[in-house]
């Protein structure tokens, strides 16, 4: 007796369920649908693997490769915090449920070794700068401890 | 007279997660039970050894999925703790403001299911219709409907703009009319009353000495909630804990009723406190050895955490005791001489959450 | 980190839990952890009023410890989880389920004794 007006109620207005897949709702902005990455921006500097809780992102930095498993991922969105460089992010709208288990790898260009050969001739002769700066250096720190020890 | 034992197995339809019982049933009155468990047996204690501290959170979370919000701040709370990190008053109210409306939305669905638990399945779709306002304000805030992910160590990932903050208010307001018309049928309905009262008593010594915890404690007549303990955002905010003396499962139900009412107050008064700030503070190094042991307040009572840290990324030991736990022997205290039809809702009236119970 | 701490040993452990539960202390539950080579240690947690208080025990992995089932009834669920994890013996358990409350029987390896750290890949 108690519920009989939400009963009469709910008959006269219109059903509280949405036609679904005929009729979509808008997505919210902020949900974490799917991730993608914009490949011509990123590095390869591997945080997002590091970061990963379930350990689905592989970087190859000499390949230049970034493969994420889309079945282990848990969209928990700690890649997308990680990244230096802002590549990574989220559609609002999920995944569409898939017929079998696929893989999916990038492709992008690896960070130029040639700078890294240049970098290597230039350093070997500061190198030999720095060995002799790090002799000089222990003498240095040496010589303020004693005087900090005197005071 | 002849002693049979039913088996009231891992599926039935009144359960919403796997649990065994033994009954030893005479002429339709319950003489014992004798649980079975280990369905859900993940082994996710064990795991810590693998995950270093940060990536742990996403595992806590996923120890329960109505109370993970709760499992991510205990966890946070206590490696902050661990680590002596401080912070701010903006993230620990933005983390009150979550754990209640987690709150709210698991009580809704219990109350939907206990509905469905004696036949009333038009009462039990009301409830999920206004729960469904409450995963609106989840997927719209933090990101997520069910496991929302917004705890990390140090603060929290999301941010409440006082546009949000406002449409929030709009919606609870529709909530709350919406939980006030079916008040009278949930604690007055002749036929509700008839199936939940003078079922499932447990007297006030027994909560206490069996150690129960939440609802089933405080239908009983035991004032304890840790919320009064006053951690993270909870200092700020006033409330009293709801209290029922006559420890059936009508009290139960009533308990759990008045929470989510006292939720939506309590949502309002941490939206008016709600300072500036930042959310979350930078976090180096690892947790130094020690133990450190925090209690909270799940939906479904009280929550243990106790970790051991050893100087490393990984954690040497990660304890959880969730509440279901602390309610299975108040369980089997309550099914001696009552009628086999009963038996499905006094299960459900502990509110049993399974995967909390076997992590 | 841990305020209230009281030592006690095998001896005098069913004693110490009595006096808890006549001062009208609930128990709350056990943590475990790993002491040393083939050492075990165990806290008992008790909640009076909001306030804590902690029972700290270590004992050898391979004697029997003195359980607390005939003082508390709901410690019996906590014990067999710990035989569980640790496959230690409990003198005394009310109601034993024999290593086979949450794991299979054919789970040879015990969880919590073997603490292997393994890297993450990379």
């Amino acid at each position: 007796m108690l519920f009989t007006p939400t009963v009469v109620k709910n008959l006269l207005k219109k059903p509280a369920t949405r036609k679904y897949p005929f009729e979509v709702r808008e997505p919210f902005e902020k949900y974490r649908g799917e991730l993608i990455i914009d490949i011509e921006k990123c590095i390869f500097c591997g945080m997002c693997a590091r970061k990963c809780p379930c350990q689905c992102i592989t970087v190859d930095k000499t390949a230049g490769t970034w493969a994420c498993d889309p079945h282990e991922c848990i969209t928990c969105g700690y890649c997308v915090d990680a990244c230096p460089t802002k590549c990574l992010t989220f559609k609002d709208v999920h995944r569409k449920p898939m017929l079998e288990k696929t893989t999916w790898v990038e492709q992008g260009t690896p960070p130029k070794p040639k700078k890294k050969a240049a970098a290597k001739k230039a350093d070997a002769p500061a190198k030999e700068a720095k060995a002799e700066k790090a002799e000089e250096k222990p003498a240095k720190k040496a010589a303020p401890k004693k005087k900090a020890e005197k005071k | 007279m002849a002693t049979t034992v039913i088996p009231f197995g891992p599926q039935h339809p009144v359960l919403p997660e796997p649990v065994h019982l033994t009954l030893k049933v005479e002429d339709e009155i319950v003489k014992e039970a004798i649980p079975a468990l280990g369905y859900v047996h993940r082994g996710l204690e064990k795991l810590a050894d693998i995950r270093d501290y940060h990536q742990m959170i996403t595992v806590c979370e996923r120890v329960c999925g109505i109370c993970s919000m709760i499992h991510g701040t205990v966890y946070s709370q206590s490696i902050e703790e661990l680590m002596d990190i401080e912070i701010t008053d903006r993230a620990k109210i933005l983390r009150v403001i979550w754990s209640e409306l987690h709150r709210m939305h698991s009580h809704l669905l219990w109350l939907g299911l206990f509905a469905d638990a004696f036949g009333f399945e038009a009462l039990f779709m009301q409830f999920w219709k206004v729960r469904e306002r409450i995963m609106d304000i989840n997927e719209a805030t933090a990101g997520s409907r069910v496991i929302v992910s917004v705890n990390v160590i140090g603060g929290v990932r999301a941010d409440l703009s006082p546009d949000q903050c406002r449409w929030i208010l709009s919606e609870l307001d529709v909530a709350e009319k919406e939980i006030q018309e079916m008040q009278a049928t949930i604690m007055e309905d002749y036929t509700v009353k008839h199936r939940t009262c003078e079922v499932g008593v447990l007297t006030y010594d027994q909560a206490y000495e069996l150690g129960a915890a939440g609802p089933t404690l405080r239908g009983s007549g035991v004032a304890s909630d840790m919320r009064m303990l006053g951690y993270g955002g909870y200092a700020d905010l006033d409330f009293e804990p709801i209290i029922e003396t006559s420890g059936d499962c009508w009290a139960r139900s009533t308990v759990r009723f008045r929470e989510t009412l006292q939720s939506i107050d309590l949502v309002r008064q941490a939206i008016s406190k709600l300072p500036e700030g930042d959310i979350a503070v930078k976090v180096k190094g690892n947790p130094p050895e020690g133990e450190v042991y925090q209690r909270v307040e799940q939906p479904r009572g009280e929550c243990v955490y106790y970790i051991r840290g050893n100087g490393t990324k990984h954690l040497d030991r990660l304890r959880i005791r969730t509440p279901t736990f602390a309610n299975i022997p108040p369980l089997l205290a309550m099914m001696p001489e009552c009628e086999l039809a009963d038996v499905p809702v006094i299960i459900l009236s502990i509110d049993p959450c399974i995967s909390c119970t076997e992590r | 980190m841990l305020e209230n701490v009281i030592e006690v040993t095998i001896d005098n452990l069913v004693g110490e839990v009595m006096n808890m539960k006549n001062d009208g202390h609930r128990l709350v539950t056990y943590s475990t952890y790993q002491e040393g080579e083939n050492k075990l240690g165990i806290l008992y947690h008790f909640d009076k009023e909001l306030k804590t208080t902690h029972l700290r025990l270590a004992v050898d992995m391979d004697k029997p410890i003195p359980s607390v089932s005939g003082v508390y009834f709901a410690a019996l669920l906590v014990e067999n989880e710990i035989r569980d994890q640790w496959d230690v013996v409990f003198d005394g358990l009310v109601l034993d389920f024999n290593r086979s409350l949450f794991l299979d029987p054919e789970v040879t390896q015990v969880p919590l004794a073997s603490n292997i750290k393994i890297e993450p890949k990379k």
